[in-house]
């Protein structure tokens, strides 16, 4: 099953190295992986997508929780949650399809006239999958897309 | 008062309260050995090799209880210590590694002698650190400390780059190390104490199993043979618990896993509760995973919470430090003041006295010899009266130790259990003599095991110890072979060796005393050269029975009952 972890680290170099290490000494899969500082600027933010099973996913979040600069550990996906993604998107600039682009949600961030559009969008990952899907392939120059952030919803901050 | 970075290191450490650390110098580390010829607060003692260095501090915090330090150079220095500090990682020993760095503004040009050690150690230590400013030397080592001794404990590398031996800064001494992102639990959760004297109490075939948690916290093991005789219980231990209970006590019914006694290993296939105390569930003691234990409730107390249900599925967690737990569950059984079935416990007790007839670890001398390596070992334990250090390689002689020497305190049994590092018995040897200058010290080692450090005998000659080396020379890898016999019809590819030194000459070599032994008589006669008094170290080469096998034996992928006897 695909979960979703949000950590909190300290933020010092290496950390990221430790977590990507911890996953690939195990040979568990990071399907995506996003980080920045919080407003905190001494505090990370991760958002971790992975896959397993119930086991797998304990064993990680325990590793997790023992590399030394992790401060907390978090599985959201059983939780009541958000997630959003990102997906820049280069397209051919065909006629109707910068229009159809924004009717879906996108901002068109960039174009040249009759040469190429950059749309924007942002949603959940299956938000951004079916957006991505309802563009005609045959016309994608480029796409680039980030892994989700995620947080819990209710009242309660997930801070240090 | 402003200092420089090699003066904060030798003030640190002194803080830190260090007797002794074992290293070896080089370019990166100078600026650092300078200071240490200037200073007089702890002694170094110059090893051979850094893998020694790192063996030697960990042998000597297994002895001494505190805490192994060690420093080394950059590039080859460093990359030569990863196997002692995997070593100790895997065995949850603390140790510090200080490691010399090129300058900083080096670092990333492949400078000479640099290499990526945090990199390189990080799957291998608990942690480390690469220190960047001179003004976080004090507070980086502080942390080191903290990690290595505390939680679980390991190893830590602090990677010190030469250009921050000579800068200054004033010098801050952190008194408290405060890491929000590191607070290992202590004591265990009340309830789930509760709980386990309930389950305890209730038992009809309880099994208590300990493992080298039991050596981490001062004073548990005797907690543990007062848990065992209130319960009435039965005690096995790992290979790393050895010593958690003496081995002459009732309720001890021998080590357990694969070469483990038979009524150790029955006990755990049928008994209705196994409480794991400071052990992990090592492939090597369960066998069989889905016939481990198979009617058994599982207490877990570990101060890793990665450890529990890692391997098992613990019924019952309990995170905290072995030695508070331990009380915790004291202190709750005279609360509760419940007793044991003591009916159903008699009826426990019964069988395991069938098993125990079996005396799994029964082996024939003949008088005539060849001399059968247990009957070394039962020797060395009559002549020492079971007080010796003893250390051990990996190997066959590791397992006959383990069996027959029969330990009666914790920290009397130094031996590579996580790791299985041949080479570990020497060094550890040196670094438990610098803890202990008075008790005997025993290096049980194979032919194979014993030329991977053997250097380290000049380290013993320089210090003037004390040291006996027993060789079980059968002039194979015995343990490889063993398996080939046993797995690979016979087929003994290159476990045996066609060149040896002539040991005892080699000893005499670097110093010491060299004996060879052939016969019974020669052996009692080297024995009590040994162990009277003695100016340096003194090294014993036995000719052994070449094809003795270690038994009993649970071949690995068999149930725990499924033990071949011999
Ligand atoms: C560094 C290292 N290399 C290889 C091994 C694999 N290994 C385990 S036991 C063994 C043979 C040990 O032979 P010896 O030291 O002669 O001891 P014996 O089994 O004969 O008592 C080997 C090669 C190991 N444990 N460690």
């Amino acid at each position: 099953m695909r979960h979703t972890i949000t950590i909190l680290v300290e933020n010092e170099f290496g950390v990221l190295t430790r977590i990507a290490g911890l996953f690939s000494a195990r040979g568990y899969n990071i399907e995506t992986l996003n980080v920045a500082p919080t407003l905190d600027e001494t505090v990370s933010r991760l958002t971790l997508v992975t896959r397993g099973d119930e086991r797998i996913i304990e064993q990680i979040k325990k590793q997790l929780n023992k590399l030394i600069p992790v401060i907390k550990v978090e599985d959201i996906s059983h939780m009541v949650h958000l997630e959003r993604g990102l997906l820049m998107l280069k397209v051919i600039d065909v006629k109707g399809l910068r229009k159809a682009a924004e009717t879906s949600g996108a901002k068109i961030i960039d174009h040249e006239a009759d040469s190429y559009f950059i749309a924007e969008f942002t949603g959940s990952p299956e938000e951004v999958d079916t957006f991505l899907v309802s563009i005609d392939a045959e016309y994608i120059i480029e796409a680039s897309r980030t892994g989700p952030v995620g947080m819990r919803r209710g009242s309660k901050g997930f801070v240090v | 008062m402003q200092m420089t970075g090699a003066e904060i290191f030798v003030e640190c450490l002194k803080r830190e309260g260090v007797e002794v650390i074992f290293g070896y110098p080089g370019g990166a580390v100078l600026p650092i050995y300078d200071a240490i010829f200037q200073q007089s607060h702890f002694k170094h003692i110059l090893v051979r090799h850094e893998q020694a260095a790192l063996h030697a501090a960990n042998g000597y915090a297994r002895v001494s209880g505190k805490c192994g330090v060690s420093l080394v150079t950059s590039g080859p220095g460093a990359t030569n210590a990863i196997t002692g500090l995997a070593d100790s990682n895997a065995d949850s020993i603390p140790n510090v590694c200080f490691t010399g760095q090129v300058p900083l503004p080096m670092i990333g040009t492949d400078a000479f002698q640099e290499a990526d050690i945090i990199g390189i150690t990080r799957s291998a230590t608990k942690h480390n650190f690469l220190v960047k400013n001179v003004e976080d030397l004090a507070l980086t080592i502080r942390q080191a400390f903290h990690i290595a001794t505390t939680g679980r404990p390991g190893s830590v590398v602090v990677d010190i780059p030469k250009d921050l031996g000579f800068a200054k800064c004033d010098f801050v001494w952190p008194e408290k190390v405060n890491m929000r992102s590191y607070q290992p639990r202590t004591s265990g959760h009340a309830g789930q104490i509760k709980k386990a004297i309930k389950a305890m109490l209730e038992a009809k075939r309880p099994m208590l199993y300990s493992g080298g948690g039991i050596m981490n916290a001062q004073g548990s093991a005797a907690l543990l043979k007062t848990l065992a005789h209130q319960l009435n219980a039965p005690v096995t231990n790992t290979l790393m618990g050895l010593g958690g209970i003496p081995f002459d006590d009732k309720h001890f019914v021998g080590m357990l896993g694969m070469h483990g006694t038979y009524e150790a290993n029955m006990a755990v296939s049928h008994c209705d509760l196994l409480v794991s105390i400071g052990a992990r569930f090592d492939d090597r003691v369960t066998g069989r995973l889905d016939a481990f234990a198979p009617d058994a409730k599982i207490i877990h107390i570990d101060v890793d919470p990665t450890s529990i249900s890692k391997n098992v599925d613990a019924d019952l967690p309990i995170v905290g430090d072995v030695g508070i737990v331990l009380q915790q569950l004291l202190d709750e059984l005279s609360h509760q003041g419940g007793v044991p079935d003591l009916e159903a416990l008699k009826l426990w007790w019964q069988q395991i006295d069938e098993w125990r007839a079996k005396d799994s670890l029964g082996f024939e001398q003949s008088e005539e010899g060849p001399i059968k390596p247990q009957t070394v070992i039962h020797k060395v334990h009559d002549i020492t009266k079971g007080n010796a250090i003893v250390t051990t390689d990996v190997g066959q002689h590791q397992m006959w130790a383990a069996q027959h020497y029969g330990f009666k305190e914790p920290h009397k049994f130094l031996t590579s259990g996580g790791l299985g590092t041949m080479g570990y018995g020497l060094p550890a040897a040196v670094g438990a003599a610098m803890a202990a200058p008075n008790e005997p010290i025993v290096v049980f080692t194979g032919d194979a095991s014993i030329q991977m450090c053997i250097q380290e005998l000049a380290t013993a000659y320089q210090y003037r110890q004390k040291i006996v080396v027993v060789l079980l020379n059968n002039a194979y890898m015995g343990m490889v072979r063993q398996w080939q016999e046993m797995f690979h019809e016979s087929r003994f590819s290159h476990s045996y060796f066609d060149s040896l030194p002539d040991f005892a000459k080699l000893a005499e070599a670097y110093g010491g005393v060299g004996i060879k032994v052939d016969t019974l008589d020669e052996l009692d006669k080297a024995l009590e050269v040994a162990f009277g008094s003695q100016e340096s170290f003194v090294f014993i080469d036995i000719a052994v029975a070449k094809e003795e096998n270690v038994f009993p034996m649970v071949p690995a992928g068999a149930a725990l009952n499924e033990m071949v006897l011999a």
